[in-house]
């Protein structure tokens, strides 16, 4: 009702209306109204976000300097300690064999993920029978819960009974088991294979995505011009699909760097820590030997290298668009 | 919510006082209870944890928990987490102040607790561990203090299979010579003389530790010659293909399939495995103790099973009632059933023949009860540390080729 009177009151100032004696002050106004409705449609997602996401990563820099162990939980008493926990995670033996492994495992598995990603969705461009269908079929991997992907790829990879092992025995010029899961030098193969087959649906789906995006008559005036094939690729597909890789590559970097099930599911980070990374130590620090300090410590470096990488990649990005 | 939860249980407190009680199965059944049998008073219901969560574990507890609770004249609300859980379901409940009336704990884990303060001694309530095997009450006590009573125990020893060995000829071993040899005769095309699991988790500590110990070996300091001896043996039947590389990413699980599935001809594990062995068609299997270094040489096995517990729940009341539950848990009458069906030993010896006459496939890990040697023994709380040394030496020497001392010496000092 009253928003009716005060409508009209820019109409009628100077007339009835004036001899009321002044606006209505406080909540009443017209302007810290809506600053309060604005406040109050901001409460929520700001209060989710304080309580989702900045007390979480606060609550672990907070550990990351604290002695907290499984007496913290019953008394309540984590002693501050400085720098102790990153002395001590960073001056591990174990931590430059973590970061190289996680540098690889996430170098390996991004390159792979996206190479085969990149080709299949161009091979779906085409159509031909059942493409539809294949395509849905190529989700699966994605689908599957990844507890099972794990126990499923450790039983295939075993290395007396495993159905791999088996099949190569069949091929002429094999005679060797290969210990896929037992061996330093296979084992992080193995697990950046698994993780390999489990990425190429996002990327496929995601780059399928881009593709659709780029017209055709671009390829139409494209092949009078002469470009077919790998040239119509390079010179259309590339650059107009650039946006859509830089998104899949930042996302995947991002989730390849905080695998932890998968490693756990096949190798548990061994064999002697052949298959060690940042996130399978630092959760082997909180969750094994419940030194949730020295883990929160490491889970916070984790934290500063996926910033990083965000931020390069975004830079590289914006740059690449500026020009 | 610690204040919600004190008032909500001292209004069900008050709501019970105005009830008539009939406890008529109080004192009735548990002969020596503790504190003569107070009783439930104002106690209605216990909350009870453990982690006995498959069959037939789970009924099995369930029953005896029931059977207690009216024995003590309360009715028990028991949860069951898987095992990997506990701790953490432990360490939220510690924080929240919700920890349950009793708990029960994986004997290694029970100084580490202790050691929080979470734990009430049980000599508040007049219990004492009369009668158990030494290093069962070892691993229940922290800093001289009792704080769990564990009814009956396991431990690993050497399972075979019958057919392949007799088709080979071969005996069951009794010493180190004795199990190359024998795992040697054992091992064919499709088949490894042996099966244990060296995976990088406690689970592997636990399995080599009969071996580090039956050798002299110590885990206050890894990094000797017993030791390294005990780990060339096992660096030696998977160099010689009597066991397979895979030993370093077996479970106690994957290992009892393997041998299960005739892929093994022996294997190291425990008695708990019997439910799945027995199940499987056409495997006719025996046990014997492990075999020792030298035939002069007695086993030392470490012993596992879980042990009773009363946690701080602030409530004296409530505590004193949970206490009398835990020693109903622990009776004589109780032992010698959860044991004969179980497949467990009790953890009083004086116990341990009448359970062998019932249940003759327990004599093998039964014989090994007087040297049975706590993993807490000597570290208490520090036993993890030492467990990821061990686990982590095995693994170097198995897979990188590693000369066993010098793997044990790096471990060492690495943790």
């Amino acid at each position: 009702m009253s928003s009716v009177a005060e409508r009209r009151t820019p109409a009628s100032s100077s007339s009835a209306d004036a001899g009321r004696g002044g606006r209505p002050r406080g909540l009443r106004s017209p302007r810290t109204r809506a600053r309060v409705l604005e406040l109050m449609f901001l409460a929520p997602a700001t209060l989710y976000l304080l309580l989702f996401f900045a007390y979480p990563v606060v609550k672990n820099v907070v550990m990351g300097f604290q002695e907290y162990t499984t007496r913290t939980f019953f008394t309540g008493e984590a002693p501050w300690v400085g720098l102790d926990n990153y002395a001590a995670v960073l001056g591990s033996s174990l931590f430059s064999r973590a970061l190289l492994n996680t540098v690889l495992f996430t170098v390996g598995s991004i390159l792979g993920q996206f190479v085969l990603g990149l080709a299949i969705a161009v091979f779906f461009q085409r159509r031909f029978p059942l493409s539809g269908a294949l395509r849905s079929l190529l989700l699966l991997p994605w689908l599957v819960p990844l507890i099972v992907t794990s126990a499923v790829w450790r039983w295939m990879l075993d290395q007396d009974n495993g159905v791999v092992n088996r099949t190569l025995e069949l091929l002429p010029l094999v005679d060797a088991r290969p210990g896929w899961l037992t061996s330093t030098s296979l084992a992080l193969v193995a697990v950046i294979v698994v993780n390999i087959w489990i990425g190429i649906p996002f990327n496929t789906t995601i780059l399928y995505g881009g593709l659709q995006e780029v017209p055709e008559e671009l390829y139409e005036a494209g092949s009078l011009d002469g470009a077919t094939g790998w040239k119509a690729f390079r010179h259309i597909t590339w650059p107009l699909l650039r946006p859509v890789v830089t998104v899949v590559l930042v996302l995947g970097v991002v989730y390849t760097l905080k695998v932890l099930d998968i490693i756990l599911g096949l190798t548990g980070g061994g064999p002697a820590n052949a298959t060690q990374t940042l996130s399978t130590q630092s959760y082997e620090l909180s969750f094994r030997q419940f030194d949730f300090g020295q883990g929160a410590a490491l889970g916070n470096v984790l934290i500063v290298i996926s910033l990083v990488f965000a931020v390069v990649y975004l830079r590289a990005n914006r740059r690449a668009v500026d020009e | 919510m610690v204040r919600r939860g004190t008032s909500r249980r001292a209004l069900a407190a008050a709501l019970a006082l105005g009830v008539p009680v009939a406890l008529a199965g109080c004192g009735g059944s548990d002969g020596g209870s503790a504190g003569g049998g107070g009783g439930g008073g104002d106690v209605e219901s216990l909350r009870v944890l453990d982690y006995y969560n498959n069959e037939p574990d789970k009924t099995v507890y369930q029953a005896l928990l029931d059977a207690c609770g009216e024995a003590v004249g309360v009715s028990v609300e028991r949860e069951t987490v898987p095992g990997a859980d506990l701790i953490s379901t432990v360490l939220q409940q510690s924080s929240s102040q919700t920890l349950p009336d009793v708990l029960m704990l994986d004997n290694p884990d029970l100084q580490e607790i202790a050691a929080s303060g979470a734990l009430a001694p049980l000599g508040d309530f007049g219990i004492t561990a009369e009668g158990y095997a030494d290093g069962v009450v070892e691993a229940s006590s922290y800093e001289g203090d009792l704080y769990g009573l564990q009814p009956v125990t396991n431990t690993i020893a050497l399972f075979y299979n019958e057919a392949l060995l007799a088709e080979a000829g071969v005996e069951p071993p009794t010493t180190w010579d004795e199990l190359e040899t024998a795992a040697a005769a054992l091992t064919t095309e499709d088949t490894y003389g042996l099966a244990f699991s060296a995976i990088n988790t406690y689970e592997g500590t636990w399995q080599f530790l009969p071996f580090m110990w039956s050798n002299g070996g110590d885990e206050t300091d890894i990094a000797t010659p017993e030791t390294a001896e005990a780990l060339q043996l096992w660096v030696d039947l998977v160099g010689s293909g009597s066991a397979s590389q895979s030993v370093v990413n077996w479970s106690q699980a994957d290992v009892n399939d393997q041998f299960a599935a005739g892929n093994a001809a022996m294997q190291v594990n425990g008695p708990w495995q019997f439910p799945v062995l027995d199940g499987t068609e056409g495997l006719d299997y025996g046990v014997v103790p492990l075999p020792a270094p030298s035939p002069e040489e007695t086993v030392v096995a470490p012993f596992g099973g879980e042990t009773w517990t009363v946690p701080q729940t602030g409530d004296p009341d409530r505590q004193a009632v949970a206490a009398e539950l835990v020693q109903c848990l622990n009776e004589d009458d109780t032992v010698v059933d959860l044991a004969t069906e179980r497949g467990t030993v009790p953890t009083k010896p004086a116990l341990v023949d009448p359970v062998v006459q019932e249940a003759p496939a327990i004599a093998p890990f039964a014989e090994q009860l007087p040297d049975l040697r706590a993993r807490t023994g000597q570290l208490g709380a520090e036993w993890p540390t030492a467990a990821t040394a061990i686990y982590t030496a095995v693994q170097d020497a198995l897979v990188n080729g590693t000369d066993p001392a010098e793997a044990l010496a790096a471990a060492q000092q690495g943790s």
